[in-house]
């Protein structure tokens, strides 16, 4: 669930473009490289794309009586990385913003901050730190891809509270109200991505296993580990 | 196997969760939480009115007549979401086969 057109004042939706487009810039630069120098890994890209264009179209009710949508944008910051992952997002958030009146172009900046950026650096650090601490892959995956779709809600509240703080409390309270509606919706369907993005890399493994070494997402040895344990 | 039948057991979890919602709150329709958002904006600035209101971007936006046409908007984006990802997987395994 994106910010609303409008929904923030000067200078913060400023602000949040300002934070964004160097990053996006960085990403499209990124994704130039990647896509002249391994045009085999096209489709893969093409997939990870399309999972945040999947997930991100589907509003989920959650236990709180309210509906959510989960982001989808930690399985391509676990195989691509936080920037390429922004520009991916930006794709999709523009055609929300313009076709479904879903979010808006003036909190463009904010909005991919939050499910483009913020939330993917959540999923590859933890996805990088996982992996360095010898945790089961699939779990990696899942709790990398789950903080980042909770991450994402947690910084569009926070992006709320700083524009909106409230007159008794400010923006402590203001965080308080924001986080109870977006971060206690988000938190099952925050479980249920990180469960299919576990998914989907098991069946990445299985058909196109070379290209997560190629991006150096795993190693050979932890590959042939997984393979043998035969899940 | 195993992996799919986590996969089920976190999906029966999280209708279960979804149930004991509907339960818990008999009167909600699940609103969007971006709606929500809004409410609780209008709570603690009564008068904020979104600037753009009247601007001129709004004019080169496509604003879906009804829920309807939304839905039929987001039905489309993941249906072009699914046929990507189900025509790479397919390749991937159609080309794995061959070698």
């Amino acid at each position: 669930m994106h910010i609303f057109e409008g929904f923030l004042p000067s200078p913060w939706w400023q602000l949040w473009f300002v934070f964004s487009i160097p990053i996006i810039f960085f990403g499209m630069y990124r994704l130039n490289k990647l896509v002249s120098e391994k045009r085999e890994l096209l489709p893969l890209l093409a997939v990870a794309g399309a999972f945040i264009f999947v997930l991100s179209s589907l509003k989920m009710p959650s236990v709180t009586g309210s509906s959510s949508h989960p982001t989808g944008t930690g399985m391509a910051a676990i195989l691509f990385g936080p920037a390429v992952t922004a520009v991916l997002s930006t794709i999709v958030l523009l055609y929300q913003a313009i076709f479904i009146a879903h979010g808006g172009l003036t909190t463009l900046g904010a909005n991919v901050a939050s499910m483009g950026i913020i939330g993917p650096v959540f999923a590859y650090v933890i996805y990088k730190a996982g992996m360095k601490a010898n945790i089961n892959f699939y779990v990696v995956v899942f709790l990398a891809t789950a903080f980042a779709d909770w991450a994402t809600y947690v910084v569009t509240a926070t992006q709320l509270a700083l524009a909106f703080p409230a007159e008794v409390g400010g923006v402590a309270a203001s965080l308080k109200a924001f986080l109870l509606i977006f971060a206690t919706t988000q938190v099952p369907l925050a479980i249920m991505e990180g469960a299919l993005t576990a998914l989907i890399f098991k069946y990445v493994i299985q058909v196109k296993s070379d290209a997560l070494v190629e991006l150096k997402v795993i190693t050979e040895s932890a590959l042939n580990k997984i393979k043998g344990a035969g899940q | 196997m195993k992996g799919e039948i986590i996969f089920g057991v976190i999906a029966v979890l999280f209708v279960a969760s979804f149930m004991y919602g509907l339960a818990a709150n008999p009167d909600s329709e699940f609103g969007g939480a971006d709606g929500q958002a809004g409410d609780a904006i209008a709570e603690i600035n009564s008068d904020y009115v979104p600037w753009t209101e009247d601007s001129w971007i709004n004019s080169i936006k496509f604003e879906p007549p009804g829920g309807e046409t939304e839905s039929l908007l987001f039905g489309l984006q993941a249906a072009f979401g699914a046929l990507v990802i189900g025509y790479f997987f397919g390749y991937y395994k159609g080309k794995g086969q061959s070698n």
